[in-house]
């Protein structure tokens, strides 16, 4: 791979070497786990590898539970609770599976944040961060689809609400929303096919995955200075950085470990605490539940979604302008998507020359706000569509729009960034090189 | 006491109980002590026994209990009847439709408890997990992370709650009831005082017969919630010295590019 100069890999036996001339597998992965790596990373660099184990975890439950699932109308909501009851350790399984989407989630969202923060999204990094906005949409697909497999009451009525969203699309929703469910209606085709894409899309994220991992491994991390490393040769690389193995996988596993203790703790004792009392019920098309509420992590795009109603004057000059075919409906979908999509477009919306929001003094109280608004969504999402939760979320959401639509290219031109360090080997330095007491050097650890 | 597992460290997700706590006119749910709350609770044998006696007695009367195959009475960490106290107790108590004989026969342990659309009750095998009994406050998740999510307290504050009001809408006899959602149910006080007469003597008025029936239903909707709970134990130990490991390991690999940042020699 390209980029930070560094040992690679040679190979030394005959049978290595035959192997290398063939198929240089081991020097692919071998330059992978050493790539060379800011030495200066701080603690909310450890979500990548806690990703991959969710990916995993997802994947390797998933294949068993299917083992014993029937994507049946008249039989999936049985086939899961033959899983809790009869199914050796089914009930681990399928707890695992479930707050596993949670963790995943949680992880991702924290990773994002950390992207916005430090500017991991600018150039050079643009199509690391676009990859990772489709693997970002095809969790959500694949968790969506995953939520309606119980087929309890939650399930059918959120998918019932969700795939109704193509519905509203303008002249073409309709046809669009019976062909996604197979029918006029969520029905057994629907769950048929959302189970068979349930076990499909997941692999596409695999392969999603590693093109995200090839693409920031073509360019080097970011780091919290956004400060390149210094790559004009190995050796003052090296000052900068520190070989993946064994540094930061020793360090990215105690992070793990950490979070699986307490992700542990929920599956073993509030398994259900995620979950919705509702989906305990089977699905019953005839019975809608009194308030349809989708999975935390869709909260805050879903108060988006619910935040544009037709009293809202942008939706009405919207309605007006197109002669009526943007309707508070569709304005809501295109919302929705549309906090994704400006989320994405962050690389081009961003005109601060400066990288690491650490060193933008305006910058971090925008963005710290945007974090504030990230969960002022997720609360309100989950109220009932009243006062005064409807002005807050229709705040909450312009919020968002603002942020990437006009302060990211506003601050670029209006702000006066800080100092950074000139390397990364100064920051580490500035960290951890505080003068030491003369004990320290007389008694080394070792 | 510890009704759930208090977390300090939260991720966050304290957010995340999603609309449980959107219910709009919610009823009053009493806290009552189960003996299976918190990390260590364990569900009371004795308790699901008279539980499963006051089901049976009243309750199977109207509701199913489709999900649950009257085997599972048999678990040693659950209701734990002797294999054959099963055999007599389906045999006497429930008939099914067997597709083979194509006749009605008694039931045999492999079966379920029989479903029971009757009168249009619903079905309890998860009842206990499909109701929330703690909500908010603002849909915050709070209430449900202190004291869980409430269900069986839900089941019992149900049974206790009925004021003696009725009231007929469209035809239909309505009880006013403090823990339903809206204030009126339509199913009749099924419980009173000294309703069922326990075969172990223990105390048999309205607050017990409503804790135990409802700590049974606790059982059919979650089996396995000691063997989970255990599960759980055993992985946060074995996680956590995992954690004080990979902590000091890491600890000693970085510690020479920590020591060579002061300007020392790495080793």
């Amino acid at each position: 791979m390209a980029g930070i100069p560094h040992d690679h890999y040679e190979p030394k036996t005959s049978g290595e070497k035959w192997l290398h001339s063939r198929l240089p597998i081991a020097g692919v992965l071998y330059d992978t786990i050493m790539i060379p790596t800011p030495k200066n990373l701080n603690w909310m660099w450890i979500w990548g590898i806690v990703l991959t184990f969710c990916l995993a975890l997802q994947i390797i439950t998933g294949i068993v539970l299917a083992m014993h699932y029937t994507p049946h109308v008249d039989q999936a909501f049985a086939s899961v609770e033959h899983i809790m009851r009869n199914v050796n350790g089914g009930y681990m399984l399928r707890y695992l599976h479930a707050n596993g989407a949670s963790l995943f989630f949680v992880a991702v969202y924290l990773h994002i944040f950390r992207g916005l923060y430090y500017g991991s999204y600018k150039a050079p990094r643009e199509v690391t961060w676009i990859i990772g906005m489709l693997i970002y949409l095809a969790m959500m697909a694949t968790a969506f689809m995953g939520y309606v497999l119980p087929w309890g009451q939650m399930s059918f009525w959120g998918a019932t609400v969700i795939t109704g969203l193509f519905g509203a699309i303008p002249f073409v929703g309709e046809p669009i929303q019976t062909w996604l469910l197979g029918g006029p209606a969520v029905d057994n085709a629907t769950l048929n096919r959302f189970f068979s894409l349930h076990y499909l899309v997941p692999f596409i994220i695999v392969g999603l995955v590693v093109v995200h991992i090839w693409a920031f491994h073509t360019t080097g991390n970011n780091n919290p200075t956004g400060v390149e490393v210094r790559r004009t040769s190995k050796a003052e690389a090296e000052k900068d950085t520190l070989p993946f193995w064994p540094y930061f996988v020793i360090k990215d596993l105690f992070a793990l470990a950490l979070i699986l203790t307490v992700f542990f703790v929920i599956v073993g004792f509030m398994p259900n605490y995620l979950g919705h009392p509702d989906n305990y019920i089977e699905a019953n098309p005839l019975a809608t539940p009194a308030h349809i509420v989708p999975e935390w992590y869709f909260l805050p795009f879903y108060a988006i979604l619910r935040a544009f109603t037709a009293d809202v004057w942008v939706v009405q000059i919207a309605s007006f302008v197109t002669g009526g075919i943007v309707d508070a409906k569709f304005f809501g979908v295109l919302a929705m998507f549309g906090a994704i999509a400006v989320m994405a477009l962050a690389p081009w919306l961003d005109t601060s020359s400066v990288r690491s929001g650490r060193y933008r003094p305006m910058f971090k109280w925008w963005f710290a706000l945007l974090f504030v608004d990230f969960f002022v969504l997720m609360w309100v999402g989950a109220m009932p569509a009243e006062e005064p939760y409807a002005t807050i979320s229709l705040i909450a959401s312009a919020y968002w729009f603002a942020y990437f639509l006009v302060i990211l290219p506003l601050l670029g031109v209006i702000e006066k960034p800080t100092d950074a360090p000139d390397t990364i080997e100064d920051d580490f330095k500035a960290h951890y090189g505080k003068p030491a007491d003369g004990s320290a050097a007389a008694t080394p650890a070792e | 006491m510890i009704k759930n597992l208090t977390l300090s460290a939260g991720l966050g997700l304290a957010l995340g109980t999603g609309g449980a706590m959107a219910a709009g006119s919610v009823g009053h749910t009493e806290d009552f002590a189960f003996s299976f709350e918190g990390p260590f609770g364990k569900y009371d044998q004795m308790q699901l026994q008279r539980g499963l006696q006051v089901y049976t007695e009243v309750c199977s009367a109207c509701h199913g209990l489709k999900f649950v195959p009257l085997r599972s009475l048999a678990d040693t960490d659950g209701v734990g009847l002797p294999e054959d106290q099963v055999r007599a107790y389906a045999e006497q108590n429930f008939e099914v439709f067997d597709a083979e004989l194509d006749d009605f026969r008694p039931a045999v342990p492999t079966d379920h408890f029989p479903a029971n659309t009757s009168v249009g009750a619903p079905d309890l095998s998860m009842m206990a997990k499909a109701r929330a009994g703690f909500h908010g406050p603002y849909g915050l998740g709070i209430n449900q992370f202190v004291n869980g999510i409430g269900g069986p307290e839900y089941i019992a504050s149900l049974l206790t709650g009925y004021t003696g009001e009725e009231k007929e809408e469209a035809g239909v006899t309505l009880y006013e009831n403090k823990a339903f959602p809206g204030g009126w149910i339509g199913m009749a006080p099924p419980l009173g005082d000294e309703y069922v007469e326990y075969q172990d003597g223990h105390e048999n008025d309205l607050h017990h017969l409503s804790q135990d029936v409802a700590a049974f239903l606790m059982w059919t909707a979650e089996p396995k919630m000691m063997a989970r709970k255990q599960t759980g134990f055993t992985a946060v130990t074995i996680l956590l010295l995992l954690t004080v490991l990979l902590y000091l390991t890491n600890k000693r690999i970085w510690a020479p590019v920590k020591r060579s940042a002061k300007g020392y020699p790495a080793e």
